[in-house]
């Protein structure tokens, strides 16, 4: 039921898909975790992938970003298709990737971390607008970089990939294990983001969190997408929101 | 660990039920090994077979530690020429009879093995093998050094003896069978370990160390015993060597001999029983005819490390066993 | 000149001048291995091969082409890099996905190929490299005589491995390198070349190893086993200091050169299994090693 509903509202938008996912499976050694992902993501929004614990919505990042070694099915993104392409290349497509628990490195400096990620394409943030947007991180530049706080490894993980130029972000669980003032700044920043005509696929727990970023949420089950709920019908479909995740 | 890698596809296979019929085909080939064994002096040189003997232990006791235990010691030649001096000075300069001087060199290779294991199992992976090497060439050099071992000559002219003073041991054929005697001992010896309920703990801890640390399985104790199983294995295999050619010498403790064990194993396939027998028969037996090669042999042991870690990483034995299966599963289907 | 514990001052510093050359070796050879390890996770057992054929390739320079010391310090890290880059694109590079263990089973296999091939055609002997004329000769320091080429070796390699953590620990390639280590995915997905990084990490692994072979060249003859058993020790010294930092390996390295030297004047019987015995009570004390966080 939810299938031909889904299909019907993806065909309705007139407007063609930044990133169209289709079928998009992905293994872990032997076993598989994604069964077939579908979704897509237009131009300027910004969209949650939504589900249990082990639905598969990291899983559905690292495919599209190419870090799964074993993955089949299609990913288009500005109409080119990325699935046969290692990480470094789907990256110099202008795709940036903000990990679970951040991914800050320990063997380096905050300065370091920052500096990390290549500029792929001109007009990315200067460190000095990102300072802007973070002042805490100008002030540790010389600690090692998992001495921070976790709200300020979160907001060195997000400011790093600003840097690159890079205009379609993935961001996983940026709210993760956060106290909720950090998540008000993230959720400020990812709307500023919007503005600033950003494109994002965020894989958020927080439901709360996602319901004031999101245009449209993905409900990821089993390695599927099984619905799609834009957030305007949000309230309207809460009791089906929380069926499906458990609440 | 990588005979997890190896072994993992074979146990995954391999159901409860499939345990008796391999122990049983394991049975069968013991008995056709040992047959072999008994008539092989009528058709070989005795000296050549007594020699694929000695090595086949020796790998098989290395093999117990790896493929068994899950740790790959870069340092076997300790024990192996470790036990080999002990044995030759015992029968030698202390004039014990055959049997009790391979009883005093194996005895020194344990407590070798306690020792170095004891310390070695503290580390992991491939510092455990970086810190096996490390001692065994610490042996090495006391082995140059200290006055009873004969320096660069080595101990010579081991007499043979009389097995417990009666039966003298002169003829190549007699010693024959005192030699095929210790090796199917040692063998089965090894083949109980590995069934044992110590040897399923073993397997256990090689498959998920860290589970069978909270079944309260006290990992380190099992991996010391399983390496000084192996040393003493070893250092059987090395004490014998030294009454068949009556002599002890730095060959048998140098780091290129614990590299040689390491290939016999390689080539008949890691954690497989058989697989370290049929490797030491390829390597002695190239050897044997690549003698006059000189350091040719070198190159086509180094040749082989490479070839088999590159394309050939089951063995033969690991190999044969596929292929066998294969087979069997087609007869089946049809 | 004096003495010192009733030893003449010219043996003792002339000892310990010896320990600090095998030093300088230890750690040259141990921080390649280290810089290996970090990214490919992988210990190069072909590291001892590699410091001889920086030995050797010196060698056939000055006889084959009348090359002279200070162009092959150059040239030879640069060509046994060469064969080390394409010895990881040929081989190891395809045993990433498999137990770490494999690639210390290929490397040693690869180790007994050189070895023995040079064998064949160069025996044992050894073959003599002079000292370059600029750096003969020896110094009075008063307490003892500096052979200039020893005292060179020892600076030469200091500013080699200093230079070396200075890159590791200072620049941005570096910081790549670090990057890599601890997440290479996460590196990867930042849009960089991490196999190409893997490629040339480990050429540079094996410069270093060559480095120390044209340095050592004419202390020790140029022959084929100069550097196997020398691995096995320099094994041992990883073990004691631990692969996790590398002004810790560079420490431990010179450190334990000292050592030795200090046991070739005080109780010269043990001097060559003094590190062994270090490493036997660093695993008893600190298993992870004097600079090696426990994992």
């Amino acid at each position: 039921m939810a299938e031909a509903s889904l299909h019907e509202k993806t065909a309705a938008s007139k407007d063609g898909p930044l990133l169209n996912v289709r079928g998009l499976e992905a293994w872990y050694g032997d076993s598989q975790v994604l069964h077939g992902i579908d979704f897509d993501v237009k131009p300027g929004e910004v969209v949650t992938l939504l589900g249990r614990n082990g639905a598969g919505k990291t899983t559905t990042l690292k495919a599209i970003m190419g870090i799964m070694a074993k993955r089949k099915g299609s990913v288009q993104f500005q109409g080119k298709e990325l699935i046969n392409l290692a990480a470094r290349h789907v990256a110099r497509h202008g795709i940036a990737f903000c990990p679970e628990e951040r991914g800050i490195f320990s063997s380096l400096s905050v300065k370091e971390n920052l500096l990390l990620p290549p500029q792929i394409m001109p007009g990315g943030m200067s460190v000095e607008q990102i300072f802007e947007l973070f002042p805490n991180l100008k002030e540790r530049l010389g600690s090692q970089g998992t001495r921070l706080s976790g709200g300020e490894q979160q907001m060195l993980a997000l400011g790093r990939i600003m840097r690159t130029g890079a205009k379609f972000l993935l961001l996983d669980e940026p709210s993760e294990g956060l106290a909720p003032v950090i998540i008000q700044q993230i959720g400020r920043t990812i709307s500023r983001l919007k503005q600033d005509g950003f494109t994002i696929v965020l894989v958020e727990q927080n439901f709360h969190f996602a319901s004031k970023v999101a245009d449209r949420h993905f409900v990821v089950e089993h390695g599927k997408v099984i619905d799609m709920i834009p957030n305007d019908q949000l309230d309207s479909s809460i009791d089906k929101l929380h069926a499906y995740l458990g609440v | 660990m990588m005979s997890a890698v190896v072994e993992g596809k074979a146990a995954s296979s391999h159901a409860e039920t499939g345990r008796t019929a391999k122990s049983r085909s394991h049975m069968a080939l013991f008995l056709a090994l040992l047959a072999a064994g008994l008539v092989a002096p009528f058709f070989l040189y005795p000296v050549f077979i007594m020699k694929v003997l000695c090595f086949a232990l020796f790998a098989c006791a290395f093999n117990l530690l790896l493929g068994y235990g899950g740790l790959l010691s870069f340092g076997h030649a300790a024990y192996f020429g470790g036990a080999s001096y002990i044995t030759a000075h015992a029968a030698k300069v202390w004039g014990l009879t055959p049997e009790l001087a391979i009883l005093v060199g194996t005895l020194a290779a344990a407590v070798l093995g306690l020792a170095i294991g004891a310390l070695s199992i503290r580390r992991q992976g491939i510092y455990f093998a970086m810190v096996t090497l490390a001692f065994a060439q610490m042996v090495y050099f006391i082995s140059l050094q200290v006055p009873f071992t004969g320096g660069e000559d080595g101990i010579q002219a081991v007499p043979r003896g009389e097995l417990f003073g009666l039966i003298s041991l002169k003829s190549d054929f007699s010693l024959y069978y005192v030699v095929l005697a210790i090796t199917f001992g040692g063998l089965l010896a090894m083949h109980r370990i590995i069934h044992s309920p110590f040897g399923q703990v073993l397997t256990a801890i090689r498959e998920n160390e860290a589970r069978a640390i909270s079944l309260g399985y006290r990992v380190n104790r099992y991996k010391l015993m399983v390496f000084v199983l192996s040393a003493t294995l070893a250092g059987l295999a090395g004490s014998t060597k030294a009454i068949v050619f009556q002599v002890a010498s730095l060959t048998d403790v140098h780091w290129s001999m614990s590299g040689e064990v390491v290939l016999m194993t390689l080539i008949g396939g890691m954690g497989t029983f058989f697989g370290p027998v049929v490797g030491a028969a390829v390597i002695v037996t190239m050897q044997n005819y690549l003698a006059s090669f000189g350091a040719w042999v070198t190159v086509i042991q180094g040749a082989i490390f490479v070839v088999c870690v590159l394309l050939f990483r089951e063995g033969i034995v690991g190999k044969a066993a596929s292929i066998f299966k294969k087979f069997g599963a087609a007869v089946r289907k049809s | 000149m004096f003495e010192i514990f009733g030893i003449p001052s010219q043996a003792l510093f002339g000892q310990l001048l010896l320990g600090l050359i095998n030093g300088s070796f230890y750690a040259i050879l141990s921080l390649g291995l280290a810089v290996i390890f970090g990214l490919l996770n992988i210990i190069n057992f072909t590291h001892g091969a590699q410091y001889m054929l920086g030995a050797f390739v010196a060698w056939m320079l000055l006889t084959y082409f009348g090359i002279g010391y200070w162009w092959a310090l150059i040239l030879a890290p640069v060509l046994v890099a060469v064969t080390g880059v394409i010895l990881e694109r040929l081989l190891i590079s395809r045993l990433y996905q498999l137990d770490h263990l494999y690639g210390l089973l290929l490397t040693f296999g690869v180790a007994l190929i050189v070895q023995g091939v040079l064998r064949n055609h160069y025996g044992i002997s050894g073959m003599p490299y002079s000292i370059p004329e600029e750096l003969s000769g020896a110094m009075n320091l008063g307490f003892m005589f500096l052979p200039v080429y020893r005292g060179w070796v020892v600076v030469a390699s200091l500013v080699v491995c200093l230079g070396t953590w200075f890159v590791i620990e200072k620049t941005r390639l570096g910081a790549y390198l670090r990057a890599a280590t601890e997440n290479p995915a996460l590196v990867g997905a930042f849009g960089i070349n991490v196999p190409r990084m893997i490629t040339l990490t480990y050429g540079f692994g094996v410069a270093l190893a060559a480095f120390a072979g044209v340095l050592a060249a004419p202390i020790y003859s140029v022959n084929p086993n100069m550097g196997a058993d020398l691995i096995i020790v320099v094994f041992a010294v990883v073990v004691i200091g631990g692969m996790g930092s590398i002004l810790g390996a560079i420490a431990t390295g010179f450190g334990l050169g000292l050592v030795e030297g200090l046991t070739k004047v005080f109780y010269p019987e043990a001097s060559s299994v003094v590190i062994f015995v270090i490493m036997a009570i660093v695993l008893l004390v600190k298993p992870a090693g004097l600079f090696g966080r426990a994992s």
